[in-house]
């Protein structure tokens, strides 16, 4: 594996599996009522936040926590820390003080790649700007893998706003790795222009997809691109692309439901399907600690400090 | 003075006598008491940039009318046009010939401010274009680059108005509703790396608007760094109707691709590669090569864009757009054009100083090697290949894409007027 995590089409397909299984094994501790293991007893993880996103930063906290790791939370948002002249300078102090990893969310795409340059410790991308988002790409696969085994010709499809989505980037490299075969359902204006070049399928219409689909995400929409004319409104929107009860009932009867929250419901999900037996939504988040503890475990467990 | 030994347009050797800040004579065994060892370099024609940013006054830590103009000198040239966006922004006579009078002051070359279109940049009211054309700057050039003039019916107007005084607006192609937050070519790349892109349209749709409107007007438009293959298309049809258009690629254009921002030998987003117009595909540096091999594009300029390192050390959307080309101009141009057969030296001096002087109206510049001319002479030795050193560039900026890699050709000697700038690679 890399010494860094930044993007999902780092991960060969061992790794990968590697990763997912390693997590499948941590899962277990998880289940003791003493969760926590020595293994990164006196290394230092550093959860480096320039976006507010308190979910993932929990999660990532948890999982360094549960490896016995010592955790800095840098929470580095706000107007004097903005500029990408702070990066470098936090880049740093970081490494003055000895971080053996660096967890960093940021609203700037590539932001960790420019981390990476000024740091000696492995980066964790816990996601950048519109780029990719890999550890949430691994649970999301990890939970896909518990309800479904294998991912090796299993039909996953994506729907929403994949233009600004780094979830979508990085589940469409990753599954594609696993062997999972990727369909991307969206509105033309939420698609890159050269999304052909993308190793999945795409298609406009929702209703014709969702009968040959083993698991389907919807991604969160922000009602904001309503105003820069990505959709006319939250309800065309609704109406073409939003998974509401009737659509669910398309899906074969063993398919599961996914989102990767915050979740806009009766917008791109029904209330009762987010909260239905087939929806993964809440074992996503318990999953999220399982890889990210797996995910410190083997970038950071094979070294000596 | 005679510079012994130079083949001039790569032609066979000859020695050059230099009398009076004009040439004199040129045949072979010149003799006299003060003698300059051409060793061979091919003489160009003064080189002439009509595209520099010299960023005084107000950006004085990027670069100054002292420091760019020892950067124009070591990369070849004899004249530069300094773009409008400085702070103020040279939109009066004021400014102008303030910016005039530096480049006089130190000599390193000839130093033509060019005028913004309008007030501030603001793309809301003309400036004052008559009283820079009338000032001691005699400005003909007008641009707000960094700015599109977006208005259609004011860049009509700009047009038709500098008819009076033989000025030419030289447009910065960039339709900027459908540029807003752009950060690199919108394609494959873009998508994958999630940075928002910037259309090839938002630059050809501006540059058909404008053909159109200069020739409603009879009047003649510059296109600024020109920089897809669907620019090139459209310039080639408004020059077959006989329309007074110009166009300009940058060297880097000819070179750079947008696939460095994924991946480079100094990683992956790394601003350094951060322009505008962003670095396009393959497919547009080969039409841009070849429209500047056919007169499709007259000219290279270089859109020299200093910036201080903190300005580049940083995420790819905070960083700022631009990168120095003034000493790496010619060597880029050797790579991508006589390198590849695409031009001889004669096309060289075409594109990079005749031409440019023609459009700028320079009337001591650009002209042939031949007794009678104003000795603006570039000699250039195009057989060494060398590492680009950022440290060594006379520039007080240092963001250069080219750090490390091997380009062909080393200036060696560049004279103004007769008088050097640059011995030996060397500033005088």
């Amino acid at each position: 594996m890399n010494r860094h995590l930044i993007s999902a089409g780092d991960l060969a397909k061992d790794d990968a599996l590697l990763i997912l299984d390693t997590a499948e094994e941590l899962a277990r501790v998880s289940e003791r009522s003493i969760k926590k293991l020595p293994t990164l007893r006196g290394r230092t993880v550093v959860n480096l936040f320039f976006e507010d996103s308190t979910r993932t930063r929990i999660s990532f906290e948890a999982a360094a926590k549960r490896l016995s790791a010592d955790v800095i939370n840098f929470s580095a948002k706000g107007s004097s820390v903005s500029k990408g002249e702070s990066l470098k300078d936090t880049a740093l102090t970081l490494e003055a003080m000895g971080a053996d990893a660096v967890v960093i969310r940021h609203s700037a795409s590539g932001a960790p790649y420019r981390l990476a340059t000024w740091v000696h410790g492995s980066v964790v991308n816990a996601g950048d700007g519109t780029h990719e988002h890999p550890t949430q790409a691994l649970l999301d696969a990890f939970s896909m893998r518990r309800r479904l085994g294998s991912l090796e010709g299993r039909k996953v499809t994506i729907v929403g706003d994949v233009l600004h989505s780094r979830v979508a980037r990085s589940n469409v490299l990753l599954l594609h790795t696993l062997g999972a075969e990727v369909t991307l359902v969206a509105p033309p204006t939420l698609l890159p222009v050269s999304v052909g070049a993308w190793p999945c399928e795409v298609s406009y219409d929702l209703d014709a997809v969702l009968p040959k689909s083993d698991a389907v995400m919807m991604l969160r929409v922000q009602k904001e691109r309503m105003n820069a004319a990505y959709f006319p409104s939250e309800r065309e929107y609704s109406r073409r692309y939003g998974l509401d009860r009737d659509r669910f009932a398309k899906l074969p009867d063993d398919a599961i439901v996914m989102h990767p929250g915050p979740m806009n419901r009766g917008m791109e999900i029904a209330a009762e399907v987010a909260d239905s037996a087939r929806s993964t939504i809440v074992e996503q988040v318990a999953n999220g600690v399982t890889i990210r503890m797996a995910v410190l475990y083997l970038l950071l467990g094979g070294e000596t400090a | 003075m005679i510079i012994k030994n130079v083949r001039i347009l790569g032609g066979e050797p000859v020695d050059i006598r230099v009398a009076d800040g004009l040439i004199a004579e040129i045949g072979p065994g010149l003799e006299g008491p003060e003698t300059v060892d051409g060793q061979g370099a091919v003489a160009l024609p003064g080189l002439v940039d009509l595209h520099t940013h010299l960023r005084e006054p107000g950006r004085e830590d990027a670069e100054t009318v002292q420091s760019g103009t020892q950067s124009a000198a070591r990369g070849g040239y004899t004249a530069v046009h300094a773009m409008a966006n400085t702070s103020p922004v040279a939109d009066t006579a004021g400014v102008v010939e303030q910016v005039w009078r530096l480049g006089r002051e130190f000599g390193h070359c000839d130093v033509h401010p060019v005028g913004a279109v309008t007030v501030g940049l603001e793309g809301r009211q003309l400036a004052e274009l008559g009283a820079m054309a009338d000032s001691a700057a005699r400005v003909r050039v007008f641009s707000d680059d960094g700015k599109c003039v977006d208005d259609a019916v004011l860049m009509r107007r700009a047009l038709e108005y500098v008819k009076a005084f033989d000025g030419v607006v030289a447009q910065h192609a960039q339709e900027p509703r459908l540029t807003s937050g752009a950060q690199m070519n919108e394609g494959v790349v873009s998508g994958k790396l999630g940075l928002t892109g910037w259309p090839a349209v938002a630059e050809e749709a501006i540059i058909a608007r404008d053909c159109l409107l200069a020739a409603h007007v009879g009047s003649r438009l510059h296109v600024c760094h020109v920089s897809t293959a669907g620019s090139v298309e459209i310039l080639r049809w408004a020059k077959s109707k006989g329309w007074n258009v110009t166009a300009e690629v940058t060297p880097h254009h000819l070179l750079l691709t947008d696939d460095l921002v994924e991946e480079s030998p100094v990683g992956a987003y790394n601003p350094i590669y951060k322009v505008n117009p962003p670095l396009r595909t393959r497919a547009d540096v080969e039409a841009l090569r070849a429209a500047l091999a056919d007169g499709t594009i007259d000219i290279v300029a270089t859109d020299h864009a200093p910036h201080p390192v903190e300005d580049k050390e940083t995420e790819w959307s905070a960083a700022a757009m631009g990168m120095v080309g003034l000493e790496t101009a010619l060597s880029v141009v050797q790579e991508a054009m006589v390198e590849t057969g695409l031009l001889d030296w004669e096309g060289v001096a075409q594109r990079m100083s005749v031409a440019p002087a023609r459009i700028g109206r320079l009337a001591g510049h650009g002209q042939p090697l031949t007794p009678g001319s104003p000795a603006n002479i570039t000699l250039y030795d195009p057989s060494v290949r060398t590492k680009v050193d950022p440290s060594a560039f006379a520039s007080k900026s240092r963001n250069t894409p080219y750090e490390g890699m091997s380009l062909p050709g080393r200036v060696m000697a560049t004279f103004l007027r007769g008088r050097p700038t640059v011995l030996e690679g060397k500033l005088v």
